[in-house]
């Protein structure tokens, strides 16, 4: 309990991410939806630095060693798509604001039959 | 027991005297915590001086005289604002959102001191030495925008709102701009025999004397237009004149800190000439050498030394000297009395701290701290004179310059400097 | 700089996002979820510090809370807000989405208990020296491909955000 290992990490991990779905899928404002998935790739990413550091400490013949920055690298490319992804969500919602007046998300029906 | 003990506190306190790295990195927590009140004390005293200093050199801009009357030449003014701001009376809009509107004040001026921890004033006088010195700074600075985000729309009027939205558009249309500048500086620390370079603070100013030339001079013309595109940058991310549409008085009635008031007005103040002084030593730390002297490889050796070792105790000698000056041209009226006396205490002061500064032991260790001091001092001056001598740039005006005119101009530059670079790594020194 | 007190300060950090993340989902104003989720990306940067990960919590303070949270408030700003807070906050499958994140909840525990003991009882402490150099080394050489992928990305991103937001094409 007391020491930390990767174990901590990847629990805390795994509770933002509830956290996150608890939030997309019982929301209704869309700003909010769009930020608790914004909480699950920042999970994510917290998944893949504490990897990283774990492999950091493995042995080189397993793929190891101090320079296996992988989950590093991937979760710096998880930042980029989620700055990309927050920016199209928002330029839709903006648009889709403009023609409805609302935020809420059950009301974007106009599809249904 | 208890000498030994103390002993051993004692130890632990002078352990770090002797040491070559700053105290974070040695991990000393008494000394870093020394350090951080050492520049949270330094940085009231400097904004309480850029205050004065503003409203007397604005005037004298201005042919007028300023602040004359609260203490002599208005030297208490600074004070007297103070206690002015403090006794106001607190004003929170009816229908503010009360949590927001309180945070705002207080994440502007986190964001703007946190990034002290890593400033440099020597090669073992700054807090910490991170890893990631530079784009530590960058970021936090960054999260200011956030501050003015909040105090816009808590404030609940629409005055405050467009200002915080066009200022906070504004900072981050040239924080792109300051981003690119400083990462050619940073290409330049990298020309050395391993090919690697940093982005610590003292890493840069190291690898500069490494290398013997300060930033600014290297690959003439292009580390001077990295420093002007940096230098035009800095002072429209403070919001500083001319970009200050976003709070000017003639336009916006004071922008984003219109319904402030008292105490949390002063808290902004405090944190825009913070993030002034916090821009500088960015400047200065990547282009102008940091905490070298001047002229470090042209004129160099040992009697050059001790010359450039005097200008600590003759630059406070030169202040005594003008406020004795101005002592004698005091009206001589009785009323004046008090004043002419408090005058020349003042310069009493000065001279006192010019002929401590004499002394060789001092003398030495203060070095770093004055050249770095001095170099951000004469950038606060550039703010002030940019005040008084330029007209206010109009907003679509101000955006098209940030985004059409800097951007390609330092992506040119950075281009530019990276090509240079790897010409100078391959060819000349394969 | 050997690590010091790292249960209380992991524990303390972890309690942070938690909360942050909580407040996310529950508020009723947008701008005060937006506040935690701040809170919660500057947590989760020190969490990156304490795994010797300094460039990845430098872009995350950058990007993220320096970036993209502007971007969030902005555009909560121009929503109106006023109105939505006095509707109904959480969507009528509310109990169907708490039940699918129970399952979802239970599939976590199962996984992590069944394999608990595949982690090493010590976690590696690399000094961060250089390690913007090896992100930089690994990036620019292994990683090129993706590199210029993202940055492709992000220009498509760029063009969509700006004409789904204009008034006319």
């Amino acid at each position: 309990m007391l020491h930390i290992t990767t174990l901590h990490y990847l629990i805390l991990g795994a509770a933002l991410f509830l956290l996150g779905v608890i939030g997309v899928l019982t929301r209704r404002n869309v700003v909010i939806v769009l930020m608790s998935i914004e909480l699950i790739l920042n999970a994510v990413n917290l998944n893949l630095v504490a990897f990283s550091h774990y492999w950091q400490g493995m042995p080189a013949r397993l793929g190891g060693g101090p320079l296996a920055l992988h989950g590093q690298i991937f979760s710096i490319f998880v930042i980029t798509d989620a700055a990309a992804e927050a920016a199209v969500g928002l330029g839709i919602l903006i648009a889709f604001f403009r023609n409805k007046e609302t935020v809420n998300i059950d009301e974007v029906n106009l599809l249904k039959w | 027991m208890g000498g030994s003990v103390m002993g051993q506190i004692i130890q632990y306190i002078q352990s770090y005297l002797s040491s070559d790295k700053t105290p974070g990195s040695a991990g000393n927590m008494f000394w870093a915590l020394v350090y951080i009140m050492l520049v949270f004390g330094g940085l009231s005293v400097a904004v309480i001086a850029m205050n004065w200093l503003e409203r007397k050199i604005l005037a004298h801009m201005q042919v007028r005289l300023g602040p004359m009357r609260v203490g002599p030449h208005g030297l208490l003014q600074p004070i007297a604002d103070a206690i002015k701001l403090l006794l106001k009376e607190d004003i929170m809009p009816a229908e503010a959102d009360g949590f927001v509107f309180w945070m705002a004040p207080l994440i502007v001026v986190l964001a703007a001191f946190t990034v002290f921890v890593v400033v440099p004033f020597g090669p073992t006088h700054a807090v910490t030495d991170m890893n990631i010195g530079i784009l530590f700074m960058l970021g936090v600075s960054s999260l200011s925008v956030l501050g003015i985000v909040m105090a816009g729309w808590a404030s609940n009027s629409h005055y405050p709102l467009i200002g915080a939205l066009r200022s906070s558009a504004q900072m981050v249309s040239y924080e792109v701009a300051m981003g690119l500048a400083v990462v050619s500086a940073i290409l330049m620390t990298s020309l050395n025999a391993t090919g690697t370079g940093t982005l610590s603070m003292i890493g840069i100013v190291q690898a500069q004397q490494a290398q013997g030339e300060w930033f600014i001079f290297k690959f003439f013309p292009l580390g001077l237009i990295a420093f002007f595109i940096f230098a035009v940058a800095m002072v429209a991310e403070t919001n500083r004149a001319p970009f200050d549409l976003a709070e000017a008085e003639s336009e916006l009635t004071a922008g984003f800190h219109t319904e402030y008031s008292g105490f949390r007005w002063s808290l902004f103040f405090l944190a825009e000439y913070s993030a002034m002084i916090a821009v500088s030593s960015i400047a200065v730390t990547l282009w102008l050498g940091g905490w070298l002297r001047p002229f470090p490889n042209l004129l160099s050796g040992t009697p050059w030394d001790q010359i450039f070792s005097l200008f600590p105790g003759v630059t406070f000698l030169f202040f005594a000297a003008i406020c004795f000056y101005n002592t004698v041209r005091m009206p001589k009226h009785p009323l004046f009395r008090i004043q002419t006396i408090g005058l020349a205490g003042f310069g009493a002061v000065l001279g006192l701290i010019g002929l401590v500064l004499f002394v060789p032991a001092v003398s030495i260790r203060i070095q770093d701290i004055f050249w770095f001091s001095a170099k951000v001092a004469g950038f606060m001056y550039l703010y002030i004179w940019y005040r008084g001598t330029f007209p206010r740039y109009r907003f679509d005006q101000l955006m098209q310059m940030g985004w059409k005119v800097l951007l390609p101009l330092g992506l040119g530059v950075l281009i530019l400097t990276a090509s240079v670079a790897l010409l100078q790594q391959k060819i000349w020194h394969p | 700089m050997a690590p010091v007190a790292t249960p209380f300060f992991f524990y303390l950090f972890a309690a942070i996002m938690l909360i942050g993340g909580i407040l996310v989902i529950t508020r009723k104003n947008a701008v005060h979820s937006a506040l935690a989720l701040i809170v919660a990306l500057l947590a989760q940067a020190s969490l990156y510090l304490m795994l010797y990960a300094p460039f990845v919590a430098g872009v995350q303070i950058i990007l993220y809370a320096g970036g993209i949270m502007v971007l969030f408030l902005f555009v909560i700003m121009l929503v109106s807000i006023e109105r939505s807070m006095k509707e109904r906050q959480f969507n009528s499958q509310w109990v169907v989405g708490i039940i699918a994140a129970t399952a979802l909840g239970g599939l976590f525990i199962a996984v992590y208990a069944k394999g608990r003991d595949i982690f090493p009882d010590g976690v590696s402490t690399i000094m961060e020296g250089d390690n913007t150099q090896k992100v930089a080394n690994l990036l620019y050489g292994q990683y090129m491909f993706a590199f210029e992928i993202a940055s492709l990305l992000l220009l498509v991103a760029i063009i969509g955000a700006v004409v789904m937001a204009k008034k006319r094409i």
